[in-house]
């Protein structure tokens, strides 16, 4: 039972993070070294950004970099990291009505609609705002498709609900949607879905997690110095260590892949050149304007 | 594909099987799952019950202007969605709001706060029937033996102890039910704020059904017992 003998650090965190378990293990590591209560509440990337504007939150855990670069630009968020990367997929039924297995995303997006105002497959999409829904309307207007337009239309279905629902429904539409991997194998392992894999790799489908504080001067009563303990526990040995382990015993597989050490020691040039596309801001993941003194995390 | 619609009752079956195996096993989570919803919403229903009862018996007992609108608006509270409720008191309960600055949000006390304000108007609307139908001649009988105000409302309320029982069981059934304010306004944090409700839409979302199921049963259970004892003190009455 949590008492109030231990500080406290609410962290707003994204639902495929949270239901995959990985914030459960590295509550448990987490909490052994600091004497700190970790309160995750598990909801979507513009939701629990939401919770940290208003301070309801010390912490955020998010999926969508332009969404994290205005809370920076804003004045809400300080100490960003970026802790973990996979890749989204394009999840469908195994008989590929728009035969799109190993397409890019850009072509298998394509013939989804082509096929898809035939009448012959459907697309779900997220339609709450969160992490993986941004990405998603990335990809359509990627290929120069509003997303306003698309939803006029009767193959486009708006689940407004998080991923593993979402699953669900384009598992019983036998339809196509945009997954992050780690729901996906963990729904696709424990026999809940029979949906396929068909597009997963490139740079478009690129999925960076980041980590960031809450600028205490905006909201002076949230706990900043525990956001920062967490913070530099992720980006630790230990903790990248946790996120490249989770999985592995389950799945045979790491659901994220920790990118402390990736952008460090830049060992494979192509993908830290997407990562920096992708998720940092005017050339840094933390401009030093929101460092915040703590130099340390950005040596 | 694999066959997941033709091993549905299968699954189904499987599900309850595992679910019993945890209620019997006395799977310390689950236990301390079902506690917490117990004392949240029961702490929560004794909190309704400081406001809801000289309030049921006030608009029960008086005649004023306005007492049969009163008494609709009640009614109608009755049906208040929770997540509506739930979003009205953390917008009070937020750091920016009224009394944020108490930071109850995301503890249990945020999620007792939330379940009696919503379970008030059932105990009102239950309180003050049950106060209504009392003879009207007891409060004049006392009265008349020279009871003072608050002793006539002692002795109404002496009167219609079943029907006030009644609206505490209810209104305690709705709290331990409801998952919007629990969500809302706990968080859902493991060891903390996680009751009943909270966690089957979780493991729900997580794809654990096994505990899903044991946990809705439990529920079930709970919410029946409590609906019996109600349906007992009905048959006495």
């Amino acid at each position: 039972m949590q008492t109030f003998s231990r500080d406290r650090l609410v962290v707003s965190t994204t639902t495929s993070l949270f239901d995959t378990g990985l914030l459960d293990e590295i509550e448990t590591h987490f909490e052994k070294t600091y004497p700190i209560n970790l309160n995750f509440i598990s909801v979507g990337t513009g939701l629990a950004i939401t919770f940290a504007e208003r301070g309801d939150a010390d912490m955020i855990l998010v999926h969508a970099p332009s969404k994290e670069f205005q809370f920076l630009a804003e004045g809400y968020g300080l100490c960003r990291k970026i802790i973990a990367y996979n890749f989204f997929t394009i999840v469908g039924p195994e008989t590929d009505p728009a035969e799109i297995e190993g397409l890019s995303s850009e072509e298998a997006l394509t013939k989804i609609i082509e096929v898809g105002r035939n009448g012959e497959a459907k697309w779900i999409s997220r339609g709450d705002d969160s992490g993986t829904h941004t990405k998603e309307k990335e990809l359509w207007t990627a290929i120069s498709f509003d997303i306003t337009m698309l939803q006029a239309e009767n193959w486009y279905i708006e689940a407004g609900a998080g991923m593993g629902k979402t699953l669900q429904i384009t598992e019983e539409h036998s339809a196509y949607t945009l997954a992050d991997m780690g729901t996906y194998l963990k729904y696709y392992h424990e026999n809940l879905i029979t949906l396929k894999v068909l597009v997963s790799q490139g740079q478009p489908l690129l999925n960076v997690y980041s980590a960031i504080a809450v600028n205490k001067t905006l909201h002076p009563s949230t706990n900043f110095d525990g956001a920062v303990s967490l913070i530099k526990f992720l980006v630790s040995e230990e903790g990248q260590q946790i996120i490249n382990n989770y999985g592995q015993e389950m799945y045979g597989r790491s659901l994220l892949y920790p990118a402390v050490e990736l952008l460090e020691e830049e060992t494979d040039q192509m993908l830290i050149r997407w990562i920096r596309e992708y998720a940092f801001l005017n050339g840094y993941e933390c401009p030093p304007q929101y460092h915040d003194g703590h130099h340390e995390l950005y040596n | 594909m694999r066959p997941i619609g033709e091993n549905m009752f299968g699954e189904i079956l499987e599900g309850l099987r595992k679910a019993i195996e945890l209620i019997i096993s006395v799977d310390p989570t689950v236990v301390q799952i079902t506690l917490r919803s117990i004392y949240i919403s029961g702490t929560a229903t004794l909190l309704s019950v400081l406001w809801s009862l000289p309030f049921g018996i006030t608009i029960g007992l008086r005649r004023f202007p306005g007492k049969n609108f009163v008494k609709s608006i009640f009614n109608a509270l009755i049906g208040v969605p929770t997540v509506a409720l739930g979003l009205v008191v953390y917008l009070i309960l937020s750091k920016q709001g009224l009394l944020g600055s108490l930071h109850l949000l995301y503890s249990p006390l945020a999620i007792m706060f939330g379940q009696a304000l919503l379970i008030t108007p059932i105990m009102v609307s239950f309180i003050a029937s049950a106060v209504e139908a009392v003879d009207p001649q007891i409060i004049d009988l006392a009265k008349t033996l020279g009871a003072s105000e608050l002793e006539a409302s002692v002795a109404v309320l002496n009167e219609s102890k079943d029907g006030v029982l009644l609206a505490i069981i209810s209104g305690f059934n709705r709290a331990i039910a409801e998952l919007g304010i629990a969500l809302m306004l706990g968080g859902s944090i493991v060891g903390w704020t996680r009751v009943l409700t909270t966690t089957i839409a979780l493991e729900t979302g997580r794809g654990n059904l096994t505990i899903a199921i044991a946990l809705s049963i439990i529920l079930l259970l709970i919410v029946s017992a409590v609906s019996t004892l109600t349906n007992l003190i009905r048959r006495r009455r």
